[in-house]
């Protein structure tokens, strides 16, 4: 199971870089999207996929799902949540006040 | 009173929410975001003193032990920190009704700033590698506020690239932290100090810390990857510009310092060379893009990317003189850039221009400015006696003692080709022709006093070497001692 979990995350982890080197906004942002997703599903399969298994409850228990990784992924997925919104609006500003969403012509020196 | 190591998170964060609610209110919240600013700095103050008297604080929050809940670690180097931080939030508070927009102070200005400046201390002081992840999150959320902040079209331009490369580095950290609790089963760094020495696996240990170095390289701009920096730290307000130029890059530093003394020094002949090459390619590329740039503020950002550098080959020197000089430079220099960026931003401003080539003869009627300017350019290329000389003497000597005589000469060309850049565009601005900003913008003028503030302490850095420097080296002992680290936090668990 660990093993195909990894491949997945691999194949996704993939498919986020093709996407964040292409040149339109929206498929970078797509691109950083599938990377969390990747990131988190790596997280839940370094901690080892278990089911059937409660927390540890009492003393003795030796077949146990670690809940530590689960909370973390919690945390990350919240915070990728917000940062991938935020980073949808000032896309969408960014748009509108430069008029194109081609990273190309979005760089330039005249920063005076 | 281990509770008090909460208060560096806390003050700024309280200020931060209730400063947005009088955000309509401008004089109010100017006045109120000094009062909570020196409160900070007061209680700060105070910290410092309790720490290096009494000695460090560990709060394990909501009492769980050491190695399972999250703790908050408050020894000298994270005082020290946080102390230099509050001074500088203290100056960016002070300066912002100078520069900023009236508008633009009303859009919650204040409350970003605080909250940017809680993230900043929270990964100062945090005992988990996680944390410090989600604090680094915190100040990156309000920095992204903060760049955008305006919303000019330059400024957009250049913020979707530092929101991009920040969030992809965020993604390797959470990569990162899945690999080390893959091999390690923690993410406690002082446990996790603690099984990466009883571990003897130094391969894989070594791979995991070099994919760590390079997130923390790309938020510390380390080369190669500094080249978002220059660009995205000159688009917004100078006041952000100070606090980006001050504390970002540093708390990438810092997370270098302490994760690669506590926990991933099994390797060392791989560490240490990787740190004192990338430091020394970071000293050359940077220098050479100050000296490439005709505008004022890119030549502060620029000067940024050195600094850095010299901190990464302290690292990598790895003795006693070498970290001290690391951190003595890291103090200094959170100040002195902050200040630079603030006196590069009163001159753009009163001469309406960032182009050096289109200044001339400013000392005449700004001699303030110019002669601050001036010192800040010899401590930032470390003139004796200013605290610049002190944190490259203790690393020149590091360097010695370790045989690493290619470094020496790297970092001594470097410090030249600073000053250099920093003098050419003294000489510029302020001598020869013309009088630029012949007319006095009252508004710009009160931002000499803080800037004139920070060099104060730049100052005192230097010429109170004597007191400051044995702090530092005590500092330095402790870091090549990470036993110390593990007993201060895991002593209960035992």
């Amino acid at each position: 199971m660990e093993i195909i979990m990894i491949v997945l995350a691999g194949i996704l982890f993939g498919f986020a870089i093709y996407n964040i080197l292409q040149k339109q906004l929206l498929r970078i942002i797509i691109g950083t999207a599938l990377l969390s997703h990747a990131a988190h599903l790596f997280i839940l399969t370094m901690g080892k996929l278990k089911r059937g298994a409660s927390p540890v409850l009492t003393d003795g228990t030796e077949n146990y799902t670690d809940p530590l990784p689960q909370a973390l992924i919690l945390t990350s997925i919240v915070i990728s949540f917000g940062v991938t919104s935020l980073l949808l609006v000032l896309a969408y500003r960014t748009v509108k006040t430069n008029g194109t969403d081609n990273m190309e012509e979005l760089r330039g020196n005249d920063h005076d | 009173m281990t509770n008090l190591a909460i208060l560096p998170i806390l003050i700024p964060f309280l200020a931060g929410i209730l400063l947005a609610f009088t955000h309509n209110r401008i004089l109010l919240t100017r006045r109120l975001a000094l009062v909570f600013a020196v409160i900070h700095v007061a209680a700060m103050g105070f910290l410092l003193i309790q720490v290096l008297t009494e000695g460090s604080i560990v709060l394990e929050t909501g009492d769980w032990m050491a190695p399972y809940g999250i703790i908050l670690v408050l020894d000298p180097l994270s005082v020290l920190l946080v102390s230099t931080t509050s001074i500088i939030l203290l100056a960016a508070v002070w300066y912002a009704p100078a520069s900023v927009s009236r508008e633009q102070e009303s859009f919650y200005f204040y409350s970003f700033i605080f909250l940017l400046v809680t993230g900043v201390s929270g990964a100062f002081v945090t005992g988990d590698l996680f944390n410090l992840f989600v604090f680094f999150e915190v100040l990156l959320m309000a920095s992204y506020a903060l760049i955008t902040h305006g919303g000019q079209k330059v400024q957009l331009r250049e913020s979707i690239k530092y929101v991009l490369i920040n969030l992809f580095s965020s993604m390797l950290f959470v990569t990162a932290i899945s690999y080390i609790y893959a091999v390690l089963g923690t993410v406690n760094m002082a446990q996790l100090a603690e099984r990466a020495a009883a571990a003897e696996q130094p391969g894989i240990i070594t791979t995991v810390a070099i994919l760590l170095f390079f997130v923390f390289a790309t938020k510390g701009a380390a080369f190669p990857l500094y080249y978002w920096l220059p660009r995205s730290y000159i688009v917004p307000n100078p006041v952000v510009s100070a606090l980006f130029g001050a504390l970002l890059t540093k708390v990438g530093v810092y997370s270098l310092i302490r994760t690669f003394t506590l926990i991933f020094h099994q390797q060392p002949e791989i560490m240490d060379q990787l740190f004192i090459w990338v430091g020394n390619l970071t000293m050359l590329f940077g220098v050479i893009g100050a000296l490439a740039s005709r505008n004022i503020k890119l030549i502060v950002a620029y000067n940024i990317i050195p600094a850095i550098g010299f901190m990464l080959v302290g690292i990598g020197i790895f003795n006693h003189d070498g970290l001290s000089g690391s951190i003595y430079y890291l103090l200094q220099d959170m100040i002195v850039k902050a200040a630079l960026f603030l006196l590069a931003g009163i001159i753009a401003a009163l001469a309406g221009t960032s182009d050096i080539n289109k200044m001339g003869g400013m000392i005449r009627s700004h001699p303030l400015l110019g002669w601050l300017f001036f010192l800040a350019g010899l401590v930032l290329a470390g003139v004796p006696p200013f605290s610049g000389f002190i944190g490259k003497l203790l690393l020149v000597r590091g360097a010695f003692e370790k045989g690493e005589t290619v470094t020496v000469i790297i970092m001594l060309l470097t410090s030249l080709l600073i000053l250099l850049s920093i003098v050419r565009a003294f000489i510029r601005v302020f001598w020869g022709e013309g009088e630029t900003g012949k007319e006095q913008k009252r508004k710009y003028l009160r931002g000499i006093l803080p800037a004139g503030f920070l060099m104060l302490f730049t100052v005192f850095l230097g010429i109170g070497a004597e007191a400051v420097l044995p702090t530092v080296q005590h500092i330095a002992d402790y870091l090549l001692n990470p036993q110390a680290y593990m007993e201060l936090v895991l002593k209960e668990g035992r």
